[in-house]
Formats: structure tokens, C-alpha cells, sequence
């Protein structure tokens, strides 16, 4: 078969098994467009910016499981790609990102729409690639694919030249089915001398704790997860990233850790004797002060990428592998052997965990007047049946979100947490609904959030997206806002938003349903009324108490302990 | 600590970037440098020169580990090691100094490459300590220019570090 370039790319995409490619066009990808309109066996999505088109792209992979697709033009288009390729990057989320380049003859002559996007992408993708010679076309397209997905996953930049895509260069295709690559090898299983030392400390334990991130979810490896920890019985707790790996209702799950996390959690991070990280990165917003982390444990860390382990937190078993293969075998070591945890040492520590769960730390004081902004979460959990896909944005709903919803399944509950890119949750919510058109996809988000990626309203109409945005609508950056407060004395230095619209008005004029709830008595009828919407993208604007905060709260740099409760638990604490 | 890491990259553009990328995006120093080809012309060999702790160079060499270009990697200062620079240095030598000068180069080995009225220049080879040396034991007055390479190196015996 002799194929163009731009024939090799879409060809190829389609060999690949690709569904989906969020895009926009632009001069140095017109023939590759020119190709699209010819075809129709992969959907192009046109995005009206591309840091949508990147979100979105991002949302399907963080649902699916499989690599997202985007392409952009040259210049602004890849500028415009980078907060979202970035944002792939830090929760290693599978990518391949075409970019438009000009002509091979132009590079490096400033010519039009020309930035140097391998340069620009360098320090946030897992590994970029420019294409100078179509007879490389295709190897490299899968290469591209099979790095973004394999490994620790993350996104992959492919840079093609306008002339590598002429419609009348053509060389014979073939799809290059497999690929080996003599400098990238990822592990495939773990060191079984390390998992039986893990395995001997792990049942060795007093307080144990499970503690697990976001590479749970990347790995498929919720199963082992769930099998693995109750065989053992121990508390559990997920990062921001984890949630949904292991059942939020479940009695051993003890709730999100870090900044935000549970009081419980937290102090049973804090006290416990063997620490068992699985996926996870000992993330600042985790660890707080690396010197009090976890001062009387000794710690195993499952993580399929060595620079992981021992990068902030220096730990004592490392198992380098990916953590479904590692879970599986330490699960038939834990069923070949009679040895368990001692039983009395675990219920007392189990005890324990209980009390601290007993001061209620996520205790919120109800209001007739003002809309409380968790009883919005609590209420959509109740209207989806705890089933839904929820994206999020960045900030004080963010947290509430990841508070009030708990997720029993993984790919469920889709943010940014490494990055913090607001204007993710909308385009994100997009990816997702197009991955499962019968689903339901809400956006927790803020009027701060969802401005900053609005224009995705228009694409969302486009194709008929039923998304539920939910709108927790303070008129504060209210993160900014509780950090001033508590922080900077009150000082609320460019946090409030002046000048908002009216959402739902806007949201009208982009084509969709909007509605404005003012009032605590009408947030479970506005939600059951806009989820019974089933084809209709709703905007619900809930107008929220400004003065709320997220607790609890540890401080940035300070111990795992050292938690900000809300008063009403102060006093259950002392007690 | 000083370590010298030796590492293979593939033959790529830009492979030197993200190398360079990499020690000035997680903040590592860098001491030296030096990158050419070697037989193999699929691959380029790269020393680096660092300092840091431990906990630092297990980062450094794990995160290099990680950038998909580089093929294999060792920390040369971890086993016995033959380690040399280059100098190559330009001095004011006139009147009696240029005796002193070129007995001073002898004693280091050192070759005088260039000879004017009023300069030479000597090459220098050796480790780096050897260079530092000579550099101090020159007058710095009569120092013009100084050139180094980087350090290079390979472990010794039986072991390789290739393809």
C-alpha cells in the first residue's frame, strides 16, 4: 500500500484501534485535515481551544484506560496544548499528541506559526519525538503510542512537519504491529526476594496502613487491591488521585489523606508501624513535612517507576514492578502461607482508627438560608446513585468533591491533581461522556474553574454531550480565599470575582439548559429534575455560602497531625 | 560528593537537552559535560561530572534512567576507574619565566603545543585534580586562558559499558 504521510497518520490511527481525535486545524496540519474529511472510521472532535481538545483527550484516558488522541497546528496550537499536555504529565495519564510543524526547510527560521515544540514540551511529556522523514512516520507513531501507555504512562508529543505530510510524497505502509525499543524497557514483574521481605514486615505489623495512589487506578489493578487488603483486614486510605481504587463505602476504607484528607486517615498515617504505599508518590500535599512523615513506620513502596521510590521519603522495601502483577503475587504468597497479622494487635489498632473516625471531621453546620456547598455533593451522590463519572476543577470543590463523593469503583472520580489546572473539569467531563454516551458525566466546578475553559460549551453542543455541570458558584476563588483567610490574616487580596454572568444565562446561549438554585430546599429537586434530563447538557448554578471552608486541614510544610478541624470537632478532639 | 556517571544515548537530536533539561529542571549541579561519538554510530557517549549527596545521585541516576534516550548508564566513581581531562592553557611566558614555565609542564607531563616570543600553549591531560593542580601552581598572573574538556572515563577491567 503507498500512502501519503498524511494517509501513513490517519491510517495508522486507524490500525491502532482509535476512536477518538480531539482537534483543531490550523496551516501546518491541513493536509492531515485533508485526510479526515476523506475518512470516517475515527470521530474528529473539533474543540474550540486546544487546551480543551488536550483535556478532553486526557478525561477519555483517565475513563478508558486507553490513550487519548490530539491534534493542534503548529505555533499557537501547540502553545495552546501545553497546560494540558502537562497536566497528562504529572498524573501520568496515556497521551500521544500530534503537532502541526513547519515545512522541514523553515525550522529554526521564525517562520509563521513556527515554535520549537519539542523544546516546549520537553520537561512535561514522558518523551517527544519529531518526525523529519515520512519513511519514519510510522514507526514512530508507534512508538509514540507505546510509550505513552506503557511504563508509568504519560502523554507523547509527535512534531510533523508540513512537508512530511504531502499528499503527493508516497511510500509503501505497513502497520508496525509491534515495536521493540533497545532503551526502553519497563518492568514487567516484581523482584520476588523484595516482595517476600514486604510480605514478611507486612505481617509482622501492629498498625499497619494501606496507603495507595493513582497508579492503582493506571495499572487496572483495583481487584488485586480490594482482595489483597481484605485478606490482611488493615485500614485503608487513597490519595486524591486513588480514589475509587478501593470502595469508598467500604468499612476498612478510612477516607482520603493529605491536605485535605480525613482526620482519621491522617493520624493513622502518622501512628502506624508498617506503611504500605502501592502506586503512590509521597506527594508533598500527602507528606506535609518529609522529617514527621510516618515517624514509627517502616514502609514498603510498590511503584512501577523507580524514581518514585525514595525520591521524597526514604522507605525501607522497595518493590519496583507494576502493581497489579506485584499485588497478584504477594495475594499467592498471602494464600500460601497460614501467617496473619496478630489479631489482637489489629483489632486494638483498629479500635483506635475507629475513635479518631468518631470526631466526625467532616462535619459541616447545616443552614436553612445558604446552600452549603458539601450538602451539593452529598445530594448529587444521592441523584447518580453514587454511580456517576465526576470531574472536577481545581480548588475548594475539588476537595469537597473528593469529601462527599465516594467512589466504589476506579476511572470514576477524574481531576487534576497534580498540576491543579483549572479548566480541566468541563473538557475532561467531554472526554469521558464521549468514551460513554449512556453515561452520567457531572462537573463539579466553580465559577472561578469554569471560565477558564467556557468556550467547551459550544463544542459540547456540537455534539449533543449531556453533561451535568455543577456549578459551586461562591464568588470567591475560595481555596485563595481560605489560605488568605487563615494565612494572611483576612487579607482577601484578588480572590473575589467581580463581574461574573449570570451561568445560566450563559450557559442558554451556548444552546443548554441552565438554572440558578439559590436556596438549600431546592438543590435535591434541581438535581434529580436535571439528571432526568437525559439528552440535555444542564448548567446548574448553586449560588453557595462564601464563608465555607475545607477542612480538615493540614498546613503546607507542617505534619501530618497538625490538622485544622472545624469547631465543632475541636471540641469532640479535646474530649 | 564528586561522582562521574557514564551513560550511552542514542544518536538522536536533542538527546544532549534533555540531559541538560534534566539536571536544571529537578535542580542537580552539573560540573562538567562531555559528549562525542563513538564506534558505534547509533550512540553517543556522555560523561557527567556531579556533586550531591547519596539520596541525590540515586535521583540523578534514576531519573536518568528514565528519559527514554539514554540506552545503558553506570556511575563510574562507584569501581575502580581510569578518569582523564583535558587542559589545554595559554600563558604569558618572556624571560626567565619561560624556562620556569616549561619545566613546571614537565614535572605534569604536560606538552607545549604553541610556542610565540611571548606565549605558549601546554595540553594538559589527567584527572581533574591534576589539572586544578597545575592551574594553582602556575603564576595566575601569567594565565591568558584556560580550556578544559570535562572529565571522561571507564571502569576498569573486564566489564563494558556498551550496547
Amino acid at each position: 500500500m503507498e500512502l501519503s504521510g498524511a494517509q501513513i497518520i490517519m491510517q495508522f490511527l486507524e490500525d491502532e484501534g482509535v476512536e477518538f481525535i480531539f482537534g483543531y486545524p490550523g496551516g501546518a496540519v491541513l493536509h492531515i485535515y485533508d485526510e479526515i474529511y476523506r475518512r470516517d472510521k475515527i470521530k474528529h472532535i473539533l474543540v474550540r481551544h486546544e487546551q480543551g481538545a488536550t483535556h478532553m483527550a486526557d478525561g477519555y484516558a483517565r475513563a478508558t484506560g486507553k490513550p487519548g488522541v490530539v491534534l493542534v497546528t503548529s505555533g499557537p496550537g501547540a502553545t495552546n496544548a501545553v497546560t494540558g499536555i502537562a497536566t497528562a504529565h504529572m498524573d501520568s495519564i496515556p497521551m500521544v499528541v500530534l503537532t502541526g510543524q513547519v515545512p522541514t526547510p523553515a525550522i529554526g527560521s521564525d517562520a509563521f506559526q513556527e515554535v520549537d515544540c519539542i523544546g516546549i514540551t520537553r520537561p512535561c511529556v514522558k518523551h517527544n519525538f519529531l518526525v523529519k522523514d515520512v519513511h519514519d512516520l510510522a514507526s514512530t507513531l508507534k512508538k509514540a503510542f507505546y510509550v505513552a501507555s506503557s511504563g508509568r504512562p504519560g502523554p507523547v508529543v509527535v512534531d510533523i512537519p508540513k512537508d512530511v505530510t504531502l499528499p503527493d510524497v508516497k511510500i509503501p505502509y505497513e502497520y508496525p504491529a509491534n515495536i521493540t525499543m533497545r532503551s526502553y524497557n519497563p518492568v514487567s514483574r516484581g523482584h520476588t526476594g523484595q516482595m517476600k521481605k514486604a510480605l514478611d514486615l507486612i505481617l509482622s505489623a501492629k498498625r499497619p496502613m494501606v496507603y495507595t495512589g493513582g497508579g492503582v487506578i493506571l495499572d487496572g489493578a483495583s481487584e488485586e487491591l480490594r482482595e489483597f487488603t481484605r485478606i490482611l483486614g488493615f485500614p485503608i486510605t487513597n490519595t486524591l488521585m486513588g480514589l475509587g481504587a478501593y470502595p469508598g463505602t467500604d468499612e476498612q476504607f478510612v477516607g482520603m489523606l493529605g491536605m485535605h484528607g480525613t482526620y482519621e486517615a491522617n493520624m493513622a498515617m502518622h501512628n502506624c508501624d508498617v506503611l504500605i504505599g502501592i502506586g503512590a508518590r509521597f506527594d508533598d500535599r500527602v507528606v506535609g513535612d518529609v522529617k514527621q512523615f510516618c515517624p514509627g513506620a517502616k514502609i514498603v513502596h510498590i511503584d512501577i517507576d523507580p524514581s518514585s521510590i525514595s525520591k521524597t521519603v526514604k522507605v525501607d522495601v522497595p518493590i519496583v514492578g507494576p502493581v497489579k502483577s506485584v499485588l497478584r503475587d504477594m495475594i499467592a504468597m498471602l494464600k500460601e502461607t497460614n501467617s496473619r497479622p496478630d489479631a489482637d494487635s489489629l483489632a486494638a489498632w483498629w479500635r483506635q482508627v475507629r475513635e479518631w473516625q468518631s470526631i466526625d471531621c467532616l462535619h459541616y453546620e447545616w443552614s436553612d438560608e445558604r446552600i452549603k456547598p458539601q450538602y451539593v455533593v452529598q445530594k448529587l451522590y444521592e441523584a447518580t446513585g453514587g454511580d456517576a463519572f465526576v470531574t472536577s476543577d481545581v480548588g475548594q470543590h475539588q476537595m469537597w468533591a473528593a469529601q462527599f463523593y465516594p467512589f466504589d469503583k476506579p476511572n470514576r472520580w477524574i481531576n487534576s491533581g497534580g498540576l491543579g489546572t483549572m479548566g480541566f473539569g468541563l473538557p475532561a467531563a467531554m472526554g469521558v461522556q464521549f468514551a460513554f454516551p449512556e453515561a452520567q458525566v457531572a462537573c463539579v466546578t466553580g465559577e472561578g474553574s469554569i471560565v477558564m475553559c467556557i468556550q467547551e460549551l459550544s463544542t459540547a453542543k456540537q455534539y449533543n454531550l449531556p453533561i451535568k455541570v455543577i456549578n459551586l458558584n461562591n464568588g470567591y476563588l475560595g481555596m485563595v480565599r481560605q489560605w488568605q483567610e487563615f494565612i494572611y490574616e483576612k487579607r482577601e487580596s484578588h480572590s473575589y470575582l467581580d463581574s461574573l454572568p449570570d451561568f445560566a444565562k450563559l450557559a442558554e446561549s451556548f444552546g443548554h439548559v441552565g438554572m440558578r438554585i439559590d436556596k438549600p430546599s431546592d438543590v435535591d429537586s434541581a438535581l434529580k429534575e436535571a439528571f432526568a434530563m437525559k439528552d440535555r447538557l444542564v448548567f446548574m448554578d448553586f449560588v453557595t455560602d462564601p464563608s465555607e471552608n475545607v477542612f480538615p486541614m493540614m498546613m503546607a510544610g507542617k505534619g501530618q497531625t497538625d490538622m485544622l478541624l472545624p469547631a465543632f470537632c475541636k471540641e469532640r478532639e479535646l474530649a | 560528593m564528586r561522582h562521574i556517571i557514564a551513560l550511552l544515548l542514542e544518536n538522536e537530536p536533542g538527546a544532549l537537552s534533555r540531559v541538560a533539561g534534566l539536571f536544571s529542571a529537578r535542580g542537580y549541579n552539573i560540573e562538567s559535560l562531555s559528549v562525542a561519538p563513538t564506534e558505534d554510530p547509533s550512540v553517543s557517549r556522555m560523561t557527567i561530572t556531579t556533586t550531591g549527596s547519596e539520596a541525590i545521585l540515586e535521583q540523578i541516576t534514576k531519573q536518568l534512567n528514565k528519559l527514554v534516550d539514554v540506552v545503558k548508564l553506570l556511575e563510574l566513581t562507584e569501581g575502580a576507574h581510569v578518569e582523564r581531562a583535558m587542559m589545554l592553557i595559554k600563558v604569558r611566558a618572556t624571560g626567565a619565566g619561560r624556562e620556569e614555565i616549561k619545566r613546571l609542564s614537565d614535572i605534569f607531563r604536560g606538552r607545549i603545543v604553541d610556542v610565540t616570543n611571548s606565549t605558549y600553549i601546554i595540553e594538559v591531560t589527567g584527572t581533574d585534580d591534576k589539572l586544578d593542580a597545575f592551574i594553582t601552581a602556575i603564576d595566575r598572573k601569567l594565565i591568558m586562558e584556560v580550556v578544559r574538556s570535562g572529565a571522561i572515563g571507564v571502569g576498569r577491567g573486564e566489564k563494558a559499558l556498551r550496547v
